[in-house]
């Protein structure tokens, strides 16, 4: 691992591939380093103007359900025929954000890639509030969302009723309850060792306490870590289909239903594509200005970012093959409905948005072919902002285009979102910062346990007794 | 109880425990290190099984309250589609079968791990603080049959730790 370090006359430099972990760390430093943040008395102003910002989006998410519920679903733009848009497109943007997350803890786990250790944790942070966000759309699309315990879930109620199984957003009830519930074990089991070293370390009372209450008394004992690593890869191992299903049962949400643009096959392996490419975009967006601003550059090395930036690349060329069937066979079906949607998408009263997100998602991304532009972290910063935005527009586009020219052209209408679409959905962002920087405050962005496995003094030929 | 600066420090000295006859002992560290599972002769987990059996289960419960649901107790003509429409009812079942797997594994772990547990009398132990941060620590426990107030602690001594003490509980 170390070897670049040792012989750096033989490679040219710059083209060293940074390892996972700076040289130099212990397991006191990385320790001290990631718990600094939590334990320390003195809270960046910076955290607090970061905070500020995201806790009034809060406020305006508030009002905002507040007006919902009292007026009712009216007040945003979704009418017949486009009887879903923001809703669902909101829905649909943040759940595949989340995917990345599960893919970093669970999948890279699976494929022994150390690189995930550094980023895991925040990571599934970032699926948890993303996945929190994401079903508040639907929820407050019911109108009455203390309704929903009996459209949604099925219990015994006194009205004998039952949810429709055969229906794909039962489906999805099940599936992102599921996907949330999974996480959180996944997210919590990972924290209880590192809450055990935060209780140790802490100063302060209500810290210890605090601490100590959620470690659940770990001691590190051998016993314990063979049935606790057994349960995470098992935690893991469940994940990895459970991710995948999760985006295909959204897609499921379409492909189910006989509109034209909906109804293909290749939704489900496209949606998933889709839903990594975006997730690690919002990895990224996170990541690079967290390492920034804590100087955490020693653990989040130049080597995470090329690998997220690899695996946009390739998530990012799998969505623009699905982009590319889509047209294939718009016209190769020979159906009319299919060719004109088709059409109606590149050259339509909506082509600005598809050609904007063509021109993101199939041609921005071969920026990430160029190693310069992998080791510019401001430039990556800002392509994975533009990412965020063409995956939002994909879904736009998928729904609005396929709903806004019906069957009968006497039911064609336009739809345009009202200021309340608006201010839910930046209200959600201000909800998933708010909630990622008391995150960051309160528990370990990094896993520390975890890093431990990493630094040099972990292998066992350096000990004493070698 | 005798600290330890490296893991290879610790699973040699457990294994010199292991091969002086001491049974009753346990290993403590701050991240896991696999070689102490052999050292200290633990058998596999049951984990697995209870995992398996809660998927097993889980998906068992989902695709039965379907049946029920959806044939039994409020049937609905849908679309022309018979009441028992299967492939209708496998996403859920899916989904239920991993949930159900997954409640296994975190209930199963903590339950069998014995936690959460308020006190252990390990952490009486002042250095012991250091167990979840850079110390490793072998702990031979008094109700070991070999085990001998001051054969054990000159035992421990001998395997070169970074100190020696007694838990009291």
């Amino acid at each position: 691992m170390a070897f670049e370090h040792e012989l750096p006359g033989l490679s040219t430099p710059g083209r060293v591939t940074p390892d996972v972990i700076a040289p130099g760390h212990t397991f006191e430093s990385v320790t001290e380093r990631i718990s600094a943040i939590i334990l320390t008395k003195r809270t960046p102003i910076g955290w607090f103007v970061g905070f500020g910002i995201a806790f009034v989006f809060l406020l305006l998410f508030n009002v905002t359900v507040g007006h919902l519920l009292l007026t009712g679903i009216g007040i945003w733009g979704n009418n017949i025929p486009v009887g879903w848009a923001f809703d669902i497109i909101n829905f649909v943007w943040w759940i595949g954000i989340g995917h990345a997350g599960t893919l970093i803890s669970a999948i890279l786990l699976l494929f022994r890639q150390q690189w995930r250790t550094s980023i895991n944790r925040f990571a599934e942070a970032m699926t948890l509030f993303a996945v929190a966000c994401a079903a508040m759309f639907p929820l407050l699309h019911t109108g009455r969302p203390w309704l929903a315990a009996y459209w949604l879930l099925p219990y015994p109620n006194t009205m004998n009723l039952w949810p429709q199984f055969r229906s794909p957003l039962i489906w999805d009830v099940f599936a992102v309850t599921t996907y949330f519930t999974v996480s959180l074990l996944f997210w919590f089991t990972g924290l209880v060792p590192d809450m055990a070293t935060l209780r140790d370390r802490a100063q302060s009372r209500a810290a210890r306490v605090a601490f100590g209450v959620l470690s659940l008394g770990w001691r590190g004992s051998a016993r314990h870590w063979q049935r606790y690593e057994t349960a995470y890869l098992l935690l893991a191992g469940i994940s990895t289909p459970l991710v995948l299903s999760v985006h295909s049962v959204v897609s499921f949400d379409f492909a189910v239903s006989v509109l034209p643009g909906w109804h293909t096959t290749i939704f489900p392996p496209y949606f998933v594509a889709g839903a990594i490419y975006s997730g690690f975009a919002m990895v990224m967006t996170l990541a690079v200005p967290l390492r920034k601003f804590y100087g955490l550059e020693d653990f989040i090395t130049m080597r995470h970012i090329h690998n997220m930036t690899k695996v946009m690349l390739v998530t990012g060329m799998i969505v623009a093959y699905g982009y590319a069937n889509e047209a294939f066979f718009a016209w190769y079906s020979a159906n009319p409905y299919e060719s004109f949607m088709m059409y109606n998408r590149m050259a339509g009263p909506y082509a600005v948005f598809y050609w904007a997100l063509i021109g993101i998602n199939a041609l921005m991304i071969q920026l990430f072919w160029f190693r310069r532009v992998r080791e510019n972290v401001a430039l990556l910063f800002v392509l994975s902002l533009f990412v965020n935005v063409g995956m939002w527009l994909e879904r736009f586009i998928i729904i609005v285009t396929s709903l806004h020219r019906d069957f009968l052209p006497s039911s064609w209408d336009m739809y345009a979102p009202t200021r309340w679409d608006f201010a839910m959905f930046t209200g959600t962002i201000g909800l998933f910062l708010s909630l990622f920087f008391l995150f960051i405050r309160f528990l370990p962005a990094i896993a520390i346990f975890e890093m431990r496995t990493i630094v040099p003094e972990a292998r066992l030929q350096t000990g004493e007794h070698g | 109880m005798a600290e330890f600066e490296t893991p290879a420090a610790l699973v040699a000295a457990t294994e010199q425990a292991r091969l002086h006859g001491y049974r009753q002992m346990d290993a403590y560290s701050p991240m896991p290190v696999e070689e102490l599972s052999e050292a200290l002769g633990l058998r596999r987990t049951r984990l697995p099984r209870l995992v398996l059996a809660g998927g097993v289960l889980g998906g068992l419960a989902g695709y039965g309250l379907e049946y029920w649901s959806q044939v039994i107790t409020y049937p609905l003509n849908i679309g022309g589609r018979p009441f028992h429409s299967w492939p209708h009812f496998i996403p859920v079942t899916f989904e239920t079968t991993v949930l159900g797997a997954a409640l296994a594994a975190f209930v199963g772990m903590w339950a069998l791990n014995r936690l959460p547990q308020p006190y252990h009398p390990v952490f009486n132990v002042p250095a012991f603080a250091r167990a979840s941060v850079d110390r490793f620590f072998l702990c031979i426990e008094a109700t070991d049959p070999k085990f001998d107030r001051h054969a054990t602690w000159k035992f421990l001594e001998s395997l070169h730790p970074a100190g020696v003490s007694e838990v009291v509980a």
